[in-house]
């Protein structure tokens, strides 16, 4: 997979929102997605970082030849570990999981802002605008306080809205 | 008069790397730092950084900031360094003579090489009401907000979607604040497109071609007037939109801050790409006079990881010059060269790179 020099819409380079297009070179197969939790990179333009490379212990990441690269991941290697997802400074990395039996899929979100949500909350799951998308169970919330104190939290969400769903928002006193 | 080696003018990620590595190679140095503490602008930075593994990305500023003074500190206790804080200098005279204000009192030093890390200051924006209390600059938010723990509104607009732009907008909402909407005069969003899409997710809008008209309000902000513009930059009459918010951030870029250098008459050349009138400098760092060197902000616009790449090439570089170090400094004064080369090859650094050419023939 070829991800440099590839063209991204002007819908992005606008909004800041992919659009199928965009995203498709980023997904692993049909096949990887029923093989347990994959890291999904959502980096399109050619920025000076790197640190998804090195935050792979499966060296799932290709090595950058310029730093500037666009990250492509190894779908065979990667193990879905999730250890990329709170390393990304530009919080572009979501690790998902839709190897279930029960029609649903998990996201795993990264989350800087206090209070953090417990396990079991219910939340808000919001798409890429922020506009409510349905409820969601958060089901782990991790934080990696020697790294850099970027929480990790994952949400159980319909499968179908794997790509659509990427923040959430804890209800108020009065919506619970 | 003190005579000292190294002088360096800013305690912010330039200057304290430049500091480091000139202690480092041998050379004795003062660090003159106007603030309270050391750091510039890396102590609001609350977000993790960009760039490579090998140097620091994916730390917080404000963490770095603590690993530098920490190496610093080291350095004051072996004697290799003077750190003076709330020290500024006011005065440039002939043969590298300066004053500097510290503890109430006009001091004078001589330095035999002086680099200057002074940064950059943000730039206004004319516009009707731009005068009124709420309108404030992005980083002046930033400051208010990450190092003094005061918001300054509640609801904002942000003019300008440049990376400042869109990370403030994010420290707001982190904060508990709400933007109401980001401008954004050119066609395309102009940092990186993550940062947008993590703001963008959290419901704020992005307007590209669009600008804002005008501040209202009795005493201070009460609403925004914000319109499309043509390819031309020229507001569009008809599309007016009015935003109620109670403060206005502008993000709208910086200038480097060099009044003392042109004083002095060094030369400066102005390069729009680099963000205005900049030091002349060469490869090294060098301005037109042989003993003044420049990284960060004030060389040209950039951020924080390529100031410590030039801090770190132009203690060195001034360490050498002293007759410090051996054959190695010359390698790692071409590693540095080729990373900031790395840094700047993708397509965000493109004006910067452009800027390099418009320097280079002076």
């Amino acid at each position: 997979m070829d991800n440099q020099n590839r063209k991204i819409s002007r819908q992005l380079t606008k909004s800041g929102i992919p659009t199928k297009t965009d995203l498709k070179p980023f997904l692993p197969s049909s096949k990887r997605k029923r093989k347990g939790a994959y890291a999904l990179i959502e980096c399109f333009e050619e920025i000076p970082c790197d640190p998804c490379f090195s935050a792979c212990p499966f060296k799932s990441v290709k090595e950058f030849a310029n730093l500037n690269d666009i990250p492509v991941i190894d779908f065979k290697k990667c193990t879905g570990c999730g250890l990329c997802v709170p390393e990304c400074p530009g919080l572009a990395i979501f690790l998902i999981n839709e190897d279930r039996d029960d029609g649903k899929a998990t996201i795993t979100i990264p989350y800087e802002f206090l209070p953090l949500p417990e396990k079991g909350e219910q939340v808000w799951a919001l798409n890429r605008v922020g506009e409510i998308e349905g409820e969601a169970k958060v089901v782990e919330v991790k934080t990696y306080s020697k790294k850099n104190h970027t929480t990790v939290v994952t949400l159980l969400i319909p499968r179908e809205k794997v790509l659509t769903i990427r923040h959430f928002r804890r209800k108020d006193q009065n919506e619970r | 008069m003190e005579q000292v080696e190294v002088l360096v003018i800013g305690g912010g990620p330039a200057g304290m790397m430049a500091s480091l590595s000139a202690v480092k190679t041998g050379a004795r140095v003062t660090l003159l730092e106007r603030e309270a503490r050391l750091g510039g602008q890396l102590i609001k930075q609350t977000h993790k950084f960009f760039g490579s593994y090998k140097e620091y990305a994916g730390v917080r500023g404000i963490e770095i900031v603590d690993k530098l003074t920490f190496l610093l500190k080291e350095q004051e206790e072996k004697g290799k360094i003077r750190i003076l804080t709330e020290a500024e200098l006011v005065l440039f005279y002939q043969e590298q003579t300066l004053g500097y204000t510290y503890k109430g009192s006009l001091r004078t030093l001589k330095a035999q090489k002086i680099i200057f890390t002074t940064g950059a200051s943000e730039r206004m924006l004319p516009f009707p009401g731009n005068d009124l209390p709420g309108v404030y600059a992005a980083g002046a938010i930033q400051t208010l907000m990450n190092v003094n723990g005061v918001l300054p509104g509640e609801k904002y607009l942000m003019v300008g979607a440049g990376n400042i732009g869109l990370i403030v907008s994010y420290q707001l909402l982190q904060a508990g604040a709400s933007v109401l909407g980001v401008v954004e005069a050119m066609p395309r969003i102009g940092g990186y497109l993550v940062h947008a899409s993590k703001i963008r997710r959290m419901g704020v809008p992005i307007y590209t071609s669009h600008t804002i008209l005008e501040a209202r309000g009795k005493d201070k902000v009460e609403e925004a007037v914000i319109t499309v513009v043509d390819n031309k930059y020229k507001p569009i009459t008809g599309t007016e939109k009015i935003l109620k918010v109670d403060a206005i951030s502008l993000a709208v870029g910086l200038n480097p801050l060099g009044e003392l250098l042109e004083q002095r008459g060094i030369k400066f050349c102005f390069i729009p790409e680099l963000g205005g009138f900049v030091p002349w400098h060469d490869e090294n760092l060098k301005t037109s006079h042989p003993d003044v060197y420049v990284a960060g902000d004030l060389a040209g616009i950039e951020e924080a990881t390529t100031a410590m790449l030039q801090g770190e090439l132009a203690g060195l570089v001034v360490a050498k010059e002293l007759r410090y170090g051996n054959l190695e400094e010359q390698d790692k004064i071409n590693l540095i060269t080729q990373r900031l080369k790395e840094f700047r090859a993708g397509p965000k650094s493109e004006k910067t790179r452009e800027g390099q050419i418009k320097l280079k023939n002076g």
